[in-house]
C-alpha cells in the first residue's frame, strides 16, 4: 500500500528525514517510535502533504502512484488520514458542517453519492457512541475550547467517520489519561481490517499495549535504525532510547 | 482653481437655490440651522489627506464629480426592484425613501404601539416643528465634520422615529434608503432622527441600497437619542451601488442605564466613510459598536468610531472585522475617550482585518485617551492572511483548497453576523455576504 524509498526532506533548510525506507502493506499496523526530534512526526506530515516540508530526494508510492505529486486534499480523498499531534482550533467552523464537507468531498471523489443531513447525522451518531463523545461537540466550532483529550478523541472520531485506507496517528496518545487512551485505542481497533493499514507514531510504548502493532520501527536522527516485532517496543521501554543511540554509535564505529 | 473649490462652489449654488426654495416653507429656526451649518461647511471646506482624520481616505472621486441634487432628478422605483433587499422570514415595518425623499407608495407600516411615530422627517418638520427643534441637529458633529455640516445645511427629508417612554416595539422598524440615477450623478443628504424614550425598547434597521450600478453620493446623518434604561438594537446595512460614494455620520446620545447595540455591515459602495460617535452620558450604560466590511476591486471602506465615556460605571464593547481582497483598501480608526469623571469604565476594542491579496491594504489605528485612573481599557488589532495550519487541517480532511479558503473566510466574517440578535436578518445578510465572498473556482 505504501512504499517509501530513500526519502529525504527538510524544513526551513534543515534536513529532518535522511533517507527513510518503509513498506506498509494493507492490513498491517506499524508503530514508529523514537526520541523527540528523530523525525517521526515529520514523516507523518510529509506523507499527508504538509507544505512546510520540502522533499529533496526519494519517492513515496501509494498503491503504486507517486504520492508526492498529490495535493493534501487529493491524498485525503484517496484514503490517507493524518490524526494530528496538535489539532488546530478553527473558530467559526462548525464541527458537523466541517466533517460533512470532508466526508462528501471524499465520497464524491470515490464516485459515491453525497450524504444528506439526515444520513450524515445517523452515521455520526453511531460513531460518536463508539468514542463516547458528547453530542454537543458536533455543534461546536472545530476543536475550539476542546480539552487536549477531547481534541485527540475528535481526531479518531473523524477517522472513524471518514474510514481511510491508510491512517497515520501522530502521537495520538500524548496527553491522554488511561481511560481516554482505552477509548481511542478501541476506536482504532474497531477500524482494523485486512484492507486498512495504520502507522502509529508514538514516543511511548504504553499505547501499543492497546493497539498491538505488527511491526515496530525505531527512528533516530532522520532514519529508521531498527525494525522488529512488537517485542521491540517492550525492549525499548525497558532499556530506553539511549540503548538505540549507543548501539547505533557502535555500529558506526564497527562499520 | 483646484477641483475642491469647484465642488464647494457647486454646493454653494445648490445651497442658495435650496434655502430660497425653503424660505416660506420652513420654520425660521430650521433655516437658521441650515445657514449656520453651511457657513461652517464653507469655513472647513472638504477634508484633504492633510487632515489627520482623513489621512488614508482620498475623497477626490467625490470632489471631482459634478453632482446634481437627487431631489431634482426623480426616478420611479417599483416594489419589485426592492425585493432583493428585503429580509425573508421576518415581519417588520418599513419606511422607504427614494433618493432621500419619502415614498408613501413603497412604505409599509404595520400597526405600531400607541404613541409610536415612524414617518418622514419633512412631514414631521412641518407638523410638529417644536419637538424637532428639541432634538434635531443638537448632536451631530456639524461643527467638525464637513460632510455632516453639508448634510445639516441641506437637511430636509429623511426618517423620524419616536418611541414614547416605556413602550416596547417588538417588530423591527426598517428605514430603507434607495438610490438610483438616470443621467447625471446625484447627491442626497438623508437625515434620520430617532428618539427612544426612557424604558422603551426597539430594533432599528437602517439600510442604504442602490438598485443598479450607478455613481451617486449618499451623505447621511443619523441621530439616535436613547433615554434612561432604554434598549435600542440598531443595524446599519449598506448595499449601495459598487460605484457609489457613501459618507455617513451616526451619533448616539445615551442616557443612564441605556443599552445600545449597533452593528454596521458594509457590503457595498466604491468609496465609503462611516463615522459612529457614541456619547455615554450617564452611569451604567452598556454600548456595543460592531462592524463588518467586505472590500474588493479598488473599493475603499473607512470606519471611524468614537466611544466617549463621559460618566462612571459604563462598559463598551467593540469588534470590527474586514475582509479585503484584490486592490481593496480599508481604514479603521477607533477612538475611546475616558473622561476624568468616568471611573470604573470598562472598554474593550478589537479590530481584525483579513487580507486575501498582496495588493489589499489596511490602515488601522486604535486611539485611547484616558483621563480617569480607575478604568479597564483594552484594544487589540490583528492583520493577517488565512491561517496556514487551519488551511492544511481542512485540506488534510479532503476539502479542496478553494473550498477550505471560502470556509475560513466565511467563518472569519460570520463572527460578526453571529452577534446579530434578529435571526432572519442574520440569515439574510449571510446569504448576501456569501454571494460576495471569494468563491471556489
Amino acid at each position: 500500500m505504501l512504499e517509501i524509498r530513500n526519502l529525504r526532506a527538510r524544513v526551513e533548510g534543515k534536513e529532518i528525514l535522511k533517507g527513510i525506507n518503509l513498506t506498509v502493506n494493507a492490513g498491517e499496523v506499524h508503530a514508529i517510535m523514537g526520541p523527540n526530534g528523530s523525525g517521526k512526526s515529520t514523516l507523518a506530515r510529509v506523507i499527508a502533504g504538509h507544505e512546510d516540508y520540502e522533499v529533496t530526494e526519494g519517492e513515496v508510492l501509494y498503491n503504486g502512484v507517486n504520492l508526492l505529486e498529490m495535493e493534501p486534499e487529493e491524498r485525503a480523498q484517496e484514503g490517507i488520514f493524518l490524526a494530528f499531534q496538535y489539532p488546530v482550533e478553527i473558530p467559526g467552523v462548525n464541527n458537523s458542517y466541517f466533517l460533512k464537507a470532508a466526508l462528501n468531498a471524499i465520497r464524491k471523489h470515490r464516485g459515491q453519492e453525497e450524504l444528506d443531513a439526515m444520513e450524515f447525522l445517523a452515521l455520526v451518531r453511531e460513531k460518536m457512541k463508539l468514542l463516547e463523545m458528547d453530542n454537543t461537540l458536533l455543534q461546536r466550532p472545530v476543536n475550539e475550547g476542546f480539552s487536549g483529550g477531547e481534541k485527540k478523541r475528535n481526531e479518531i472520531f473523524q477517522m472513524s467517520v471518514l474510514e481511510p485506507k491508510l491512517a497515520l496517528l501522530d502521537e495520538t496518545d500524548s496527553g491522554l489519561d488511561i481511560d481516554a487512551l482505552k477509548i481511542v485505542a478501541n476506536g482504532v481497533n474497531s477500524l482494523r481490517s485486512p484492507e486498512r493499514a495504520f502507522v502509529v507514531v508514538t514516543h511511548y510504548q504504553r499505547l501499543l499495549n492497546y493497539i498491538v502493532p505488527d511491526i515496530v520501527h525505531v527512528m533516530a536522527d532522520g532514519r529508521i535504525v531498527r525494525s522488529g516485532g512488537k517485542e521491540l517496543a517492550l525492549e525499548l521501554e525497558e532499556k530506553g532510547y539511549g540503548w538505540i543511540e549507543e548501539t547505533e554509535k557502535a555500529a558506526l564505529v564497527n562499520a | 482653481m483646484s477641483p475642491v473649490m469647484t465642488t464647494e462652489s457647486l454646493f454653494s449654488a445648490q445651497f442658495e437655490a435650496f434655502i430660497r426654495e425653503k424660505e416660506d416653507r420652513s420654520p425660521a429656526w430650521l433655516q437658521r440651522v441650515r445657514q449656520m451649518a453651511f457657513n461652517r461647511f464653507q469655513q472647513m471646506g472638504f477634508p484633504t489627506m492633510e487632515d489627520e482624520e482623513w489621512r488614508f481616505t482620498p475623497i477626490h472621486p467625490i470632489t471631482d464629480t459634478d453632482f446634481v441634487p437627487a431631489s431634482a432628478a426623480p426616478v420611479a422605483i417599483t416594489v419589485g426592484q426592492l425585493e432583493p433587499f428585503q429580509f425573508a422570514g421576518m415581519e417588520y415595518s418599513q419606511i422607504v425613501f427614494v433618493n432621500g425623499r419619502y415614498s408613501p407608495e413603497l412604505t409599509c407600516l404595520h400597526p405600531l404601539p400607541k404613541g409610536v411615530q415612524v414617518g418622514s422627517l419633512a412631514a414631521h418638520l412641518s407638523d410638529d416643528p417644536d419637538t424637532a427643534d428639541t432634538y434635531l441637529a443638537r448632536f451631530a458633529a456639524q461643527d467638525t465634520h464637513a460632510f455632516a455640516a453639508l448634510n445639516t445645511a441641506f437637511m430636509d427629508d429623511g426618517a423620524f422615529v419616536y418611541i414614547p417612554r416605556s413602550v416596547v416595539v417588538e417588530e423591527p422598524i426598517r428605514l430603507l434608503f434607495v438610490s438610483a440615477t438616470e443621467n447625471a450623478p446625484t447627491v442626497s443628504h438623508p437625515r434620520v432622527l430617532v428618539v427612544a424614550g426612557a424604558n422603551s425598547r426597539c430594533s432599528l434597521i437602517e439600510s442604504y441600497v442602490g438598485v443598479q450600478r450607478d455613481v451617486y453620493l449618499t451623505n447621511a446623518v443619523t441621530e439616535i437619542v436613547v433615554g434612561e434604561n432604554a434598549v435600542v438594537d440598531h443595524y446599519k446595512t449598506q448595499r449601495e451601488s459598487m460605484d457609489a460614494y457613501h459618507v455617513s455620520y451616526t451619533h448616539a446620545q445615551l442616557s443612564r442605564n441605556a443599552n445600545f447595540r449597533s452593528h454596521s455591515i458594509t457590503l457595498g459602495g466604491g468609496l465609503v466613510r462611516n463615522d459612529v460617535y457614541a456619547l455615554l452620558n450617564g452611569e451604567g450604560i452598556d454600548c456595543t459598536l460592531n462592524g463588518l466590511y467586505l472590500v474588493n476591486g479598488r473599493r475603499l471602506v473607512d470606519n471611524h468610531t468614537t466611544l466617549d465615556h463621559a460618566r462612571p460605571h459604563c462598559s463598551s464593547h467593540q469588534i470590527y472585522k474586514g475582509v479585503l481582497d484584490e486592490h481593496g483598501r480599508g481604514v479603521f480608526n477607533g477612538k475611546i475617550y475616558v473622561r476624568q469623571d468616568a471611573q470604573k469604565t470598562d472598554a474593550k476594542q478589537t479590530n481584525q482585518a483579513l487580507l486575501l491579496s498582496d495588493n489589499a491594504q489596511i490602515n488601522t489605528k486604535p486611539q485611547l485617551e484616558i483621563f480617569a485612573d480607575d478604568v479597564k481599557c483594552t484594544h487589540g488589532a490583528t492583520v493577517g492572511q488565512l491561517d496556514a495550519d487551519q488551511l492544511f487541517y481542512l485540506r488534510a480532511r479532503g476539502i479542496d483548497r478553494e473550498d477550505a479558503r471560502s470556509l475560513l473566510i466565511h467563518a472569519f466574517a460570520m463572527d460578526i453576523l453571529d452577534r446579530i440578535q434578529i435571526e432572519a436578518l442574520r440569515r439574510a445578510l449571510d446569504e448576501v455576504m456569501l454571494a460576495q465572498l471569494p468563491k471556489p473556482h
